[in-house]
């Protein structure tokens, strides 16, 4: 009963409404722009640190390949920019090749493609979609993105330590990671690295619970939960996986923790360092991969989810057609979310894991084929036929499918056991993980940020950079990428520094001064990007119409400015699902629309 | 009470506009926190369980965990003490259940003294872990030493004290958390604040993490003590 008292309480945003005009004069600087509770804000705020980072990451990558398709080549100029620690007699030196590839992955994965993508598509649909003044908790959801401000500034920091910053691989395994002594970028850089991802494992739990809360508990009336648009059930899951999966790397990374600065032996076992005998006796490497990737497999559905259903939203839109199988998509969304956290051994077939086990994981891993053809099939049959706009989020938004669709495939090739030892850590595997998670999900984010960019500020982008951007970068991502195939299954393994010794791999060396022109050029396409998103905040034309796209979810119910609460009045009630799109002759029918006496059934 | 519906028109849970499980966000947070702090225990205890199994042998807990305070020169009484430990925490979780009903009540008096029994338990058991790891310490044991020899006699790898120290010490900082909490708990409701608001649900949250707390120590005195 005691509950009751709460849930029927009238909240406090429906006070603000009577007084919005009195609110207004309490709003400073500091609590509208930087110490906000608004999820709107918030959500750019993630947005736009995410760009920072996306643009670090890139950069990162451009450097590394710098030195791999011209390893012959010096850049003098460099050396002057970054330092020698950097760039030793203009060439990048193997040790900061190490650290930019370690940087690159963890903050593309972790910064840019969970917290960027997720942090800010999460706290800005959630409300608007289902019809909330706000998240269930504004404060936690503050602390969340300053939580994530710090875990970035932490890594930041690594960057400029003496020693470097962590260059053993993103997946930070032991016992390189845990000993000081074994490489320069396993000292204070790993220190601040595990600093900074422990800052943003609980980043990511504060904003997990209020996104699992907000979805439950807040819908406006009417909106039952299989009336939520894609979008939302898609960043549903994902901040459960998040909620299940992130302690366990914490975890993880405690006991790497000891390992590094308590003289404890869990991760380590009979070792030699520079011919120096370690006391340590007992523990176990793979130990910590079971940990590590019982995080990060469901890492990189917690990376797709949230494009899957973005772009399940758009495509539909822009289609001007009801998403094709919508309680497939949900029931396929659910499947992979519960598949996500049974398939993490197929990272280690190849570290002496038994091969029973490794038969089982083989068979959970090409399980997930099924949810995910169906929502392929899904996506393509909601495009047949449609009367399609071919607007930049939604040629972003089939971007994605094409490229889910291209990596995805040889996703069935590296999940057998088989295979995998011939294929595991070659640039087969780059190719396949780029195109599936990387790129495809960066689509999702590019499509969402160009889909729902006049809600966001109230202006248009501008299409014909938006057009460029998005050729480029598609055409980009497949020259990049699709060659790493065949390197790949000539064996050549990934993270080596310089492949022009090798008599094997010599034969790639034109190739590989290809790959990394295009990385060029692609990684300078982003800036027309850049600018068009920070130019058309101030200059972009203003948006007339509340309703831009002609879409039927509940943010195209808001003033074109909402304030904070969303609406200005009532919260609107729901009558029907979010994809009445081409019904009964008419265009589309909003979710607010009642149900009409002769409207038909779909 | 404000859901003028008729008795034969079952309420719609699920539709939007109220919360499915009548919960208010709070509680529904802390449910999920606890599932996900539950997975950080999990994966503790499966890498210790991981360990343990991959070595030949392991030390004898009824041969390290034998003593209590103020024990004479060449006794033994094997896992009384931490037995003694349990069942404080176990009888903090009774005080916590009596204040969370008190709370439903509104008794406010009620509320106030079985959350001080329960800081009282909290701190005894913080107490008795205190004089334990002290007890351990004076032996040798600690992070990265490990004087106590395997069951079948063979030298035990720090493993065996590298795990209890650092689950037990997560826990035991979970303890902590916990009498922390019930103390500002403690403090609210000594300030009419839960009164004010007309219902104690934020005891009811506090109640969820104690309780939880609890739980994981069993499965961690099990994994620790028993086994």
């Amino acid at each position: 009963m005691s509950n009751e008292a709460v849930l029927h309480t009238p909240s406090s945003y429906a006070v603000h409404d009577d007084h919005a005009h009195d609110h207004h004069h309490h709003e400073t600087f500091i609590t509208k722009y930087v110490f906000s509770q608004d999820h709107k804000m918030i959500s750019k705020q993630f947005l736009i640190t995410g760009m920072i980072w996306a643009l670090i990451g890139g950069l990162l990558s451009v450097l590394f390949r710098l030195q791999l398709g011209y390893p012959d080549s010096k850049f003098p100029w460099l050396q002057d920019l970054l330092g020698k620690f950097w760039v030793e007699d203009g060439r990048i030196t193997a040790q900061a090749y190490y650290a930019l590839v370690t940087t690159h992955g963890t903050v593309l994965i972790f910064f840019v493609l969970t917290a960027g993508l997720s942090g800010t598509f999460a706290n800005f649909l959630i409300p608007l979609q289902i019809g909330a003044r706000d998240m269930a908790s504004p404060f936690m959801n503050m602390l969340s993105y300053w939580f994530f401000f710090a875990a970035s500034c932490v890594m930041f920091s690594s960057l400029f330590v003496e020693t470097g910053p962590f260059s053993g691989g993103w997946t930070a395994y032991p016992p390189l990671s845990a000993l000081g002594q074994a490489s320069p970028g396993s000292k204070t850089g790993m220190d601040l690295w595990l600093i900074s991802m422990a800052l943003f494992v609980v980043s990511t739990l504060l904003g997990g619970l209020n996104y699992v809360a907000t979805v439950l508990n807040m819908r406006t009336k009417g909106m039952s939960m299989t009336r939520l648009p894609l979008t939302i059930w898609a960043l549903f899951f994902t901040a459960i996986l998040g909620i299940l999966t992130f302690p366990v790397l914490f975890s993880g990374f405690i006991l790497l923790i000891f390992d590094r600065n308590f003289g404890t032996s869990f991760y380590l076992s009979d070792l030699y360092v520079n011919g120096t005998v370690l006391p340590n006796e007992g523990g176990s490497a793979i130990l910590y991969q079971h940990l590590f990737w019982f995080l990060a497999h469901p890492e990189v559905y917690i990376v797709m989810l949230p494009a899957m259903g973005m772009v399940s939203e758009i495509l539909s839109i822009n289609s001007r057609k009801p998403i094709f199988g919508y309680i497939a998509m949900v029931g396929s969304l659910f499947a992979i979310t519960c598949l996500a956290l049974i398939v993490w051994a197929h990272h280690m077939f190849v570290t002496g894991l038994n091969p029973f086990l490794g038969s089982i994981f083989v068979l959970f891993t090409l399980l997930i084929a099924v949810p995910s053809a169906i929502k392929v099939f899904n996506w393509l049959t909601t495009l047949w036929r449609g009367n399609i706009r071919f607007t930049p989020g939604m040629m972003f938004a089939i971007g994605f499918v094409s490229l889910f669709i291209s990596g995805g495939l040889t996703g069935i090739w590296l999940g057998n056991s088989a295979l995998d030892i011939h294929l595991h850590d070659t640039y087969f595997n780059i190719a396949h993980f780029h195109l599936v998670m990387g790129v495809a999900s960066f689509f999702g984010m590019f499509a969402g940020v160009y889909h729902w960019y006049p809600k966001m500020y109230g202006r248009q982008l501008n299409n014909t950079l938006a057009y460029i951007h998005f050729w480029v970068t598609m055409i980009g991502a497949y020259l990049i990428f699709w060659p790493m195939h065949y390197e790949g299954l000539a064996g050549m393994p990934r993270r080596y520094y310089d492949y022009s010794i090798w008599e094997s791999f010599k034969q790639f060396a034109e190739l590989n001064r290809f790959i990394s022109t295009v990385v060029i050029i692609v990684f300078a396409t982003q800036f027309l990007f850049l600018f068009n998103f920070f130019y058309s905040i101030f200059k972009g034309r203003k948006v007339t119409n509340t309703n831009p796209w002609g879409a039927n979810t509940l943010e195209w119910t808001t003033p074109i400015n909402p304030g904070h609460g969303n609406w200005p009045g009532e919260i609107p009630e729901v009558h029907r699902w979010a994809y009445d799109y081409g019904k009964d002759d008419r265009e589309f029918i909003p979710q607010t629309e009642p149900v009409g006496a002769n409207e038909s059934h779909h | 009470m404000s859901t003028p519906t008729t008795a034969a028109v079952p309420t719609k849970w699920w539709s939007g506009g109220r919360s499915p499980f009548n919960v208010e966000y709070g509680k529904l947070m802390m449910w999920y926190f606890l599932m996900s702090d539950a997975f950080t225990f999990g994966a503790f205890l499966i890498a210790y369980g991981t360990i343990r199994f991959s070595s030949t042998s392991w030390p004898n807990p009824n041969e390290v965990f034998q003593s209590y305070p103020g024990m004479s020169e060449g006794t033994s009484a094997p896992l009384v003490f931490v037995s003694i430990m349990t069942f404080i925490l176990i009888i903090s979780s009774v005080t916590m259940v009596l204040a969370v009903r008190a709370g439903q009540e509104m008794k406010k008096n009620k509320v106030v003294l079985n959350l001080i029994l329960t800081i009282i338990g909290g701190l005894a058991f913080l107490s008795c872990q205190a004089w334990e790891w002290t007890h351990l310490h004076h032996e040798g044991a600690w992070w990265g030493s490990n004087p106590f020899l395997n069951e079948d006699g063979t030298q035990s790898s720090t493993n065996f004290t590298n795990f209890f120290f650092t689950i037990t010490g997560f826990h035991g900082f979970h303890v902590f958390s916990g009498v922390i909490i019930n103390i500002i708990m403690l403090i609210m409701t000594l300030n009419n604040v839960f009164e004010k608001r007309g219902h104690y649900l934020m005891i009811e949250k506090a109640g969820l993490y104690w309780h939880f707390v609890d739980l994981v120590w069993v499965f961690v005195f099990t994994c620790f003590y028993l086994i």
